[in-house]
């Protein structure tokens, strides 16, 4: 690709990078502290929830599908991941078991929406309620806590001076990038959302694709979970409350369209950043929780008005 | 005829990134004439036409209305203007009726914005059934065939009382039957003064209903002539700029073994179809509309179920369950509608016509770009499809060269039994005869052509063997030397 497609083709992303770049220097200038590397990690830190969840719907939303339920798989395999530690079972166990229960709700919701045709907003919505569900059932309602703690390496340690959540982060991200970009399973996701018909007419199994794009996205969640449990060292099954909203902001400020067949993961790790920057920033000025939730609503619809203007302007 | 001027375009210019698609371009139409506009894909007309309508803003130029400078905002202000356009891409809403598409955004309706039904349909119904088409207008378009989908589209261009109607490739789906009603509209509209715009790449039809004729090439103007001033390879040389030699270039090959053999397959589109196809074979498939032409083509894919019957394939019984199966099993099948089946338009060139072949070229579920490059590099040089670079979207590209998009990607896909449903709709007359030379180049290396075609000339020019259906039924089988025109006909309408 020459210079000019590259930048034809990445133009979304740039305008996204240079909102967030534009944010941080505003940020900088009302408050110094914003620009110093301890909050700046602790923002990538605690960006790297969401950011993760994220990928998932990333996934999902280029299908032209929506998962609602990602908050409440999040819960669930967190009471599950922590029940198994409490029992003193292995970590590797538990953190196996804490994404397997998140594959499988997602996997769950794939089969309702391919096999079952049920529209994802309606399967995942249901998903939505019955993971919260179990989540109370299982833990009483309680949160689940004191174990041993191996596992709060993975959200205090370090790797190369990196907090480990962020280096989780990253890998993540690399993985679905090269995923998205480089397999057959990343274009077919592409073609599923673009034109359903014309895929399963290219010979694309859009059935099991799909599938696994839910599966993808539940086993995320509960990647999210391990670190948000290895973080505040408990269990709640009321954890992850309107984490979806978060994803499916950071997801469509990045740029991937809610039509399908569009999107980037870096873009989304942008739109995470930027809640990320904004809720930090807000924090630190001292601003409100209600405004918070005023500034950080208004920017999600300014972010996706002014994308939908340019594509337009493109025209 | 009268020779007022309605419509002045001067020095018309429009770019895209990195395609200049228009580059000054005049023209000029006169009332209640049919001017129609010729050029190679990607030309420029549909371009032209879109300024037209308001879809694109021109870059630079003037257009005079009825003489006075005019700035043409948006579809809207076209509208009031008296433009009515037929996009050569078809924009109907599929889950409404066809009746309410015709009348979408002016339905009918009280004071309370209570639609009146009755009316709607009813004044719909007038406007279908004066095409002489037999569509109920109840109907919903997801349920309409192509070319009953372009007559909602022409039906809805007349409701509007357009002054000045643009059709962009209105026969590009129609029968000869089809296409006789709608000319026999273009006339009636002519005498009543409106001024028609008609783009075509069926050369024959421009002369039956044109009165002069505008060529684009490459973007730029070439000439006007009154129609009766040319002939058809003047047209052909203003175009491409070269000699046409031949327009069917029919070679044959001997035929191979049998490579398809359909036993009594049904389904409820279908009934009881026995034929079999060899290698080295182009065989035609003739019949109207809903005669169950694309519907045999679908449950060879295995896209439609087979209630009975048989499908062998190289003499081995095959179930085909899903288009997957079909593809492995050496099966393609280039779609008739390009934009709903064929192509995912906001993906690019490149990703398109890889899409089927994705198995073929990654290890692991890794893709190498490396031969995807390539197979799409050499089908951009060997179709000429125009396009700035081979991640351009191809919703961006233009219509003949979309088709040239969903061609290649069976064409690169080495399976040896093609389904061609339409497979030149909307390709210019250069690139037809290109087209034709590569399922030339098909059939002797062995592969069989199964192709579907509306256009009469095009399958006696190119089969060995036509079949005809009628009402999910093979009613004439036919080889090349005893097929014409006039027992094609007579088998399609079943009598
Ligand atoms: N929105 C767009 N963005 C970028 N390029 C475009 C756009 N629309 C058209 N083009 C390009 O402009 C050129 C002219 O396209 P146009 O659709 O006018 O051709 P055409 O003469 O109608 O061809 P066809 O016979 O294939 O329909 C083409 O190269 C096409 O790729
Ligand atoms: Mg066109």
């Amino acid at each position: 690709m020459d210079q000019k497609e590259f930048f034809l083709h990445h133009g979304r992303q740039f305008g996204t990078l240079l909102g967030l770049l534009i944010l941080c220097i505003v940020l900088w200038i009302l408050s110094p502290y914003f620009l110093t590397v301890s909050n700046l990690l602790n923002i990538a830190q605690q960006t790297s929830i969401n950011a993760i969840i994220a990928v998932g719907m990333t996934f999902v939303i280029i299908t032209a599908g929506i998962d609602l339920s990602v908050g409440s798989i999040l819960a669930f395999s967190g009471v599950v991941l922590a029940s198994i530690l409490r029992i003193g079972l292995p970590l590797p166990l538990a953190i196996f078991a804490g994404l397997g229960v998140g594959m499988v709700c997602g996997l769950l919701n794939g089969l309702l929406i391919t096999y079952g045709k049920l529209p994802p907003f309606i399967s995942t919505l249901g998903m939505m309620s019955v993971a919260r569900g179990a989540a109370l059932l299982y833990s009483s309602g309680r949160p689940i806590s004191g174990f041993s703690g191996s596992l709060r390496f993975l959200a205090t340690g370090e790797i190369l001076y990196i907090p480990t959540p962020v280096v989780i982060m990253i890998v993540v991200y690399l993985i679905a990038h090269f995923i998205l970009t480089r397999t057959k399973f990343g274009r077919y996701t592409y073609a599923i959302g673009g034109n359903e018909e014309a895929s399963v007419l290219s010979g694309v199994n859009v059935k099991l694709n799909k599938a696994m794009v839910y599966g993808i996205c539940g086993m995320l969640s509960g990647l999210a979970a391990v670190i948000l449990t290895a973080r505040l060292n408990s269990a709640q099954p009321i954890a992850g409350i309107m984490y979806e909203l978060d994803a499916i902001a950071a997801t469509v400020i990045g740029g991937t369209s809610l039509m399908g067949g569009e999107g980037t993961i870096f873009g989304t790790l942008i739109g995470a950043f930027i809640m990320g920057v904004l809720r930090n920033g807000l924090n630190l000025l001292g601003v409100s929780s209600f405004i918070q939730q005023i500034v950080i609503g208004s920017v999600i619809i300014i972010a996706v008005l002014v994308d939908m203007a340019l594509k337009r302007q493109k025209q | 005829m009268n020779n007022d001027i309605v419509l002045q375009m001067r020095h018309i210019s429009k770019s895209f990134p990195g395609v200049i698609a228009l580059d000054n371009v005049d023209f000029q139409l006169r009332k209640g004439e049919v001017h129609i506009l010729l050029g190679e894909n990607g030309a420029g007309k549909s371009t032209l036409v879109k300024i037209l309508s308001g879809a694109y803003q021109k870059t630079s130029g003037d257009i005079f209305f009825h003489s006075t400078k005019t700035e043409i905002n948006d579809p809207k202000h076209a509208q009031n203007l008296g433009i009515g356009i037929i996009y050569q891409e078809l924009n109907l809403v599929s889950q409404l009726s066809a009746g309410e598409n015709i009348f979408l955004g002016r339905e009918p309706a009280n004071n309370l914005g209570v639609i009146d039904y009755k009316k709607l349909f009813g004044e719909a119904q007038k406007l279908i059934d004066d095409l002489k088409v037999d569509i109920d207008a109840r109907r919903l378009v997801k349920d309409l065939g192509v070319a009953q989908q372009q007559m909602v589209e022409v039906a809805k261009a007349l409701s509007l009382n357009a002054q000045i109607l643009i059709m962009d490739e209105p026969t590009s789906a129609l029968t000869d039957q089809e296409i006789k009603e709608l000319f026999a509209s273009i006339r009636r509209l002519k005498d009543k003064g409106v001024s028609i715009i008609y783009i075509s790449h069926r050369l024959e039809e421009l002369f039956e209903i044109g009165d002069r004729v505008t060529v684009l090439r490459d973007g730029k103007y070439v000439g006007t002539h009154d129609i009766q001033d040319v002939t058809k390879s003047d047209l052909i040389s203003m175009m491409v700029n070269r000699e046409l030699k031949e327009q069917f270039p029919k070679q044959t090959f001997k035929i191979g073994d049998e490579i398809l053999r359909l036993e009594g397959v049904s389904n409820q589109h279908l009934h009881e179809i026995n034929f079999s196809l060899h290698r080295g074979e182009i065989l035609g498939i003739a019949g109207l509309l809903g005669s169950g032409r694309t519907e045999l083509a679908r449950a060879i894919f295995g896209y439609d179920n087979i209630r009975n019957g048989n499908i062998f394939i190289n003499g081995k019984n095959e179930i085909i369950t899903s288009p997957k199966k079909a593809i492995k099993l050496g099966i393609g099948y280039l779609t008739e509608d390009r934009k709903s089946q064929g192509l995912v338009l906001n993906l690019s060139v490149r990703e398109n016509i890889c899409l089927p072949n994705l198995d073929n070229w990654s290890k692991l579920g890794v893709v190498s770009s490396k031969k995807e490059n390539e197979a799409t590099q050499k089908y951009i040089s060997e179709l000429h499809i125009k396009t700035p670079g081979m991640h351009q979207k191809t919703i961006l590209l233009s219509g003949g060269n979309q088709q040239k998009v969903v061609m290649s990607k069976w064409l690169c896909s080495h399976a040896d039994i093609l389904i061609f449903d339409e497979p030149t709709r909307g390709i210019d007359v250069g690139s037809k005869v290109e087209i034709y030379q590569l399922m030339n180049k098909l059939i002797a290396e062995g592969a069989a052509i199964i192709m579907i075609s509306s256009e009469l000339p095009e399958l006696l020019g190119m089969s060995d063997r036509i079949l005809v259906m009628h009402q999910g039924k093979i009613s004439g089988d036919f080889p090349i030397e005893e097929a014409n025109q006039e027992k094609i006909l007579h088998c399609a309408l079943g009598v």
